[in-house]
């Protein structure tokens, strides 16, 4: 294999020059001849029933080509599926219709659609399109609606719990009676909003010659679009198209085929002209969906030497008012099986309730699960550093799952593959100057000065994943990588694949992987995604999956293009293939150097087929699907200094400092840039933002006047660092690493407020920590005059 | 995001914008539009016709008349923040240009938008009433003058009468030695003032405050003087103790606003200290 000279570089990415001058294509910039416009009615109430649609005013409206509500598409389409079925926990998927026929369960919920010629008729028709509601008492609270006498969303959800999962492993309760500390602390993961930059989008084509139906939608799975939609749609799936052109950020928000996109398809089909919608901010608030919003009793049971026993609790996670396309998968596989973290804790006993609630759909946002896991573990450690009186960052060292028994399975039964937790805590301590904060901690208490630091030794579970595991947990898809590396004849490389990167990278990553591969140059390669008749069938880009299964495909892909050109080399140089070896791109005789062919006269030789060995077909083009053996499991230390000023309940943030390890990497700039991100979404849910509804389900941070997504002021500047332990089970030892800087930080600065706040005797605070609420906790100790 | 249609015209002079004014009763006067058309655009307001006042170059200005810093209506909230006239005679003023929104929407809004917009979280306001500016309209019955005190009269309302635009503003310049400043807490999301404060400070030869004006805006219905707390202030020590404990007296009296970033209880904090950090910056 040839040395590695693009592997480890900092290769600026491809994408960036178009996507910051503005000539990417993005789903709205896609305008067909002829194109009509598509404005969705939506429910201004949480919950009712619909008694009479009357759209004659709508349909007269100058430019109106259109309007069908709810009750015109029940036979038509079929409901939305929930497509992450998990198994053993009863779960129930009530129906979900394109547009609402009989009740409306979310403010923001679709009742009727109007098409327009353009834009402004379509948004003023829809308008006019007169809706009668009886309103119906609406429950938002996840706990409440469980409570007998609740408003029920749907017939077939008893107590309006759609599943009840448990994840037992280990003896709790003879931990717990062993116990010399038992804590018991109500945490909660509050509700946040995407808040994509891009917001959603579609548009369709209906070729009548053809049949075939073409949809351009802001997409993180082309395929699984295309799946479902054949679903929906009740059409052949060879008969759609889907393409996701650049996707202007997802973070899990267009991970599900939403009712618009199916609206958009249907309309296209049914008016035989190209239809398009474009989501407003304030839909994108409503409709598209929400994250977090898991309510938490956890009891931690540890001995005074800070060992930690066991965890036990119980989670109430809000679904929405239905359950999106991954919904039940986030709040249980990807959450409860992660609640452990890093630590050798032998017990755990954990049952989530998933609730249906009359509040927007809430499904996959950045880390999904896991920095809900996260943020309760890593709080547990430092409530037991507290109880116990032992530094914070000796009690993660005492139950770290030390380096040498990984592979290490955990009482939920996953099994973390590799892990060197104690370095990059070391690491992250001396880089923070842990010993000398808290020096100058101790001496800003004397002078009235509240400084606080908090670290996050997170680990998580992405990658996704085994196929086989997804089928077992009840996901209704494989989750392999898989590659197309097709040879021009002059030897450029295009390279297809399944995922379907918007802004992570890969462009970028997998030419460096595949220019190192093959030996060509790196601007001879070039990596297609996001259109489902150029690319193999694959999953998709989410779970910090793309880099680690893709790149699997790409380079076993490639390595069979080798393996064909060494027969073929063999063959033109007279020499028995196995004493060609190829390196840098060129076959070359062993000990004879001189004979030699590089790989781009071998692709032409291989194309031409004019010369080629017996039972060697033409071309060089190779697919492959990797399947992975396990998931990867990527780790690290955060460390996050802040000031609280008691007069105003201000946290300023002072220092972040993080270590990651995901295992070797391809660009460390790239990997830097997914850091910097994730931690600002995560410290945003720490410090910011917070979905507010009020007691009638109306959405109060509707807006971003009143939803306080970060800006640059409010982030200080980033220190990262990273140790590098490989994944054992990856061709490239590779790990992801798309979300640890969210799972990751909100832990990490939630440990850093609650430490400055510890001298004021406040062990517990609400995120996001507000000056408001920040200082009306220090007046309640009153210990602080104002 | 897309408002109801509407009709529009960009005159090119002040007179020709008063009469359309008188034509159209409903229409609105659109400045830098920056809080009309996100309004609009949530269809939160539907004018039917819009008077864009950006093509009349003339109300563009930043100079001295009179004893008093002019401002056209039409400056923009970034040609405040540099013009170097507000910089080194009225701080406060190009600090509170300086603090508004952001970047993009200080090269497009005005001073004369915001104050006939009436935002109570708006910043100009507290300046406006610490210096005892006045605000300069012009209607069909010619111009007129409202002194600050009386140009805000309740939420999202002023003195402007209908028929009438806001042509200019005008702040007193203040006497060698008297020094001011603006503070504000920045709302999370929108960047309005969740608190703004100005002070306006003289020592007198004694070294004792002489003269203190103290505005707050985002903390009620409207822009207020906070008279009981400078009258605590004046005849003391300009100490940060002495600042301090006349600030206890700054929310007196006023019903402040509750929101989700600030009840009242938290409120009246901030106008406390807010008021404290604005006179103790002031003093430098």
């Amino acid at each position: 294999m040839a040395v590695s000279r693009l592997f480890g570089a900092r290769v600026k990415r491809r994408d960036d020059p178009q996507l910051i001058t503005g000539k990417a294509t993005f789903t709205d910039d896609v305008t067909l001849p002829g194109v009509l416009y598509a404005a969705v009615v939506r429910s201004p109430h949480a919950h009712a029933r619909i008694t009479r649609i009357d759209a004659s005013r709508a349909r007269r409206h100058p430019g109106v080509r259109a309007v069908f509500t709810g009750r015109d598409l029940a036979d038509r389409l079929a409901p939305m599926p929930c497509a992450w079925l998990v198994p053993g926990c009863e779960l129930k998927v009530p129906r979900r219709p394109v547009l609402a026929d009989d009740r409306v369960r979310h403010v923001g919920e679709g009742v009727a659609v109007v098409v327009a010629e353009d834009r402004y008729a379509a948004r003023d028709a829809a308008e006019l399109v007169a809706v009668s509601y009886e309103p119906l008492p609406a429950v938002i609270n996840q706990e409440e609606a469980t409570r007998a006498g609740a408003p029920r969303l749907h017939d077939d959800v008893p107590d309006n719990t759609a599943f009840t999962w448990t994840t037992t492993g280990g003896d709790a309760r003879a931990a717990f009676a062993a116990a010399d500390v038992v804590i018991h602390q109500r945490f909660t993961n509050q509700r946040l909003i995407p808040n994509a930059m891009e917001a959603r989008a579609a548009t369709a084509h209906a070729n009548p010659a053809t049949g075939e139906l073409t949809v351009w939608v802001t997409s993180q799975n082309p395929h699984i679009h295309r799946f479902v939609l054949s679903i929906v749609l009740k059409m052949p799936e060879h008969k759609l198209r889907v393409i996701a052109p650049e996707v202007g950020g997802g973070f899990g928000s267009k991970i599900p085929v939403y009712p618009e996109d199916a609206l958009v398809a249907f309309l296209a089909r049914e008016l035989g002209r190209p239809v398009k919608w474009t989501e407003d901010r304030r839909e994108n608030y409503l409709a598209t969906i929400h994250g977090r919003d898991h309510i938490t009793d956890l009891e931690i049971a540890a001995r005074s030497d800070g060992t930690l026993l066991a965890l036990r609790g119980r989670t109430y996670a809000n679904l929405g008012a239905y359950l999106s396309l991954a919904a039940p998968g986030i709040p249980t596989i990807l959450h409860g099986l992660m609640l452990a973290g890093a630590y050798t804790i032998s017990a755990v006993e954990y049952t989530v309730h998933g609730v249906v609630t009359n509040t927007t759909p809430v499904d996959a946002y950045r880390g999904a699960g896991r920095p809900e896991a996260t943020y309760l573990v890593e709080r547990a450690v430092d409530l037991v550093a507290a109880k116990t009186g032992l530094d914070p960052a000796e009690v993660r060292r005492r139950n770290f799952i030390p380096k040498e028994k990984f592979p290490y399975t955990v009482p939920a039964g996953i099994t973390y593959d590799s892990g060197d937790y104690d370095v990059a805590l070391a690491r992250a301590l001396a880089m923070v100057d842990y010993e000398a904060f808290r020096r100058e901690q101790a001496a800003a208490r004397k002078a009235g000065r509240y400084l606080g630091l908090g670290l996050s030794t997170y680990v998580e579970i992405c990658g996704l994943g085994p196929s086989p595991v997804a089928g077992a947990v009840g996901f209704q898809g494989g989750l392999y990588g898989s590659a197309t590396v097709r040879m021009a004849p002059t030897g450029k490389v295009e390279v297809m694949i399944g995922e379907s990167p918007h802004g992570q990278g890969e462009e970028t990553t997998f030419a460096q992987i595949v220019a190192d591969r093959l030996g060509v140059p790196f601007e001879d390669v070039e990596i297609v995604s996001g259109d489902t008749a150029r690319t193999p069938m694959g999953w998709g880009t989410y779970g910090s999956r793309t880099t680690v299964v893709g790149s699997g495909a790409v380079v076993t892909a490639c390595d069979r293009l080798i393996e064909k050109g060494r027969q073929i080399a063999a063959h033109l140089l007279e020499a028995s293939p196995d004493d060609v070896v190829f390196q840098d791109g060129r076959f070359s005789v062993r000990g004879s150097p001189d004979r030699s062919k590089s790989i781009q006269e071998i692709t032409l030789q291989a194309t031409l087929a004019w010369n080629l060995p017996a039972g060697v077909e033409p071309g060089m083009e190779a697919t492959a699907f990797y399947d992975p053996p396990n998931f990867v499991y990527p780790f690290g230390a955060h460390a996050c200094t802040v000031e609280v000023v008691p007069e105003t309940g201000e946290v300023r943030l002072l220092r972040y400092v993080a270590v990651d390890d995901c295992g070797r990497v391809i660009n460390p700039m790239i990997v830097d840039g997914q850091v910097h991100g994730g931690i600002v979404q995560g410290i945003a849910q720490a410090l910011l933002e917070e979905a507010v509804y009020d007691r009638n389900g109306q959405l109060l941070t509707a807006s971003m006047l009143d939803y306080a997504v970060p800006r640059a002021p409010q982030v200080p500047r980033m220190e990262t660092d990273r140790t590098v332990t490989p994944s054992p089970h990856h061709p490239l030892g590779l790990k992801g690493i798309g979300e640890t800087g969210t799972i990751a930080s909100t832990a990490a600065v939630a440990n850093a407020v609650m430490d400055a706040l510890a001298p004021l005797g406040i062990t517990h605070l609400d995120m996001p920590y507000t000056p408001r609420r920040v200082w009306h906790a220090i007046q309640q100790r009153g210990e602080v005059r104002p | 995001m897309i408002p109801a249609a509407f009709d529009y015209a960009a005159p090119a002079t002040l007179d020709e914008a008063l009469r359309l004014l008188r034509r159209h009763r409903h229409a609105k006067v659109m400045a830098g539009g920056q809080s009309l058309l996100s309004l609009m655009k949530l269809r939160v307001a539907s004018p039917s016709f819009i008077i864009d006042l950006r093509r009349i170059g003339r109300l563009a200005y930043v100079k001295e008349d009179k004893g008093a810093i002019a401002v056209g209506a039409m400056t923009t909230h970034a040609a405040l923040a540099a013009a170097a006239l507000v910089r080194r005679r009225l701080p406060a003023l190009a600090q509170a240009a300086e603090a508004i929104g952001d970047l993009q929407v200080r090269n497009v809004g005005t001073i004369g938008g915001s104050l006939a917009h009436a935002d109570p979280a708006a910043d100009y306001p507290a300046v406006l009433l610490a210096c005892d500016g006045v605000v300069v309209v012009r209607g069909p019955r010619g111009t007129r003058k409202v002194p600050a005190g009386q140009w805000f009269t309740g939420l999202f309302a002023t003195a402007l009468r209908s028929g009438e635009i806001v042509v200019e503003v005008q702040f007193p310049i203040l006497p060698a030695g008297t020094r001011s400043a603006y503070v504000k807490m920045k709302h999370p999301a929108s960047g309005f003032a969740v608190v703004g404060a100005a002070a306006v400070v003289r020592l007198g030869r004694d070294g004792r405050v002489a003269d203190v004006r103290l505005a707050f805006t985002g903390a009620a219905s409207h822009a207020f003087r906070a008279r009981a707390a400078e009258e605590a202030l004046r005849g003391q020590e300009p100490t940060e103790a002495a600042v301090r404990a006349a600030m206890a007296r700054a929310p007196e009296g006023v019903d402040l606003l509750e929101d989700l970033v600030a009840d009242a209880a938290y409120r009246a904090q901030l106008v406390r200290v807010y008021g404290a950090r604005a006179v103790l910056a002031a003093l430098g």
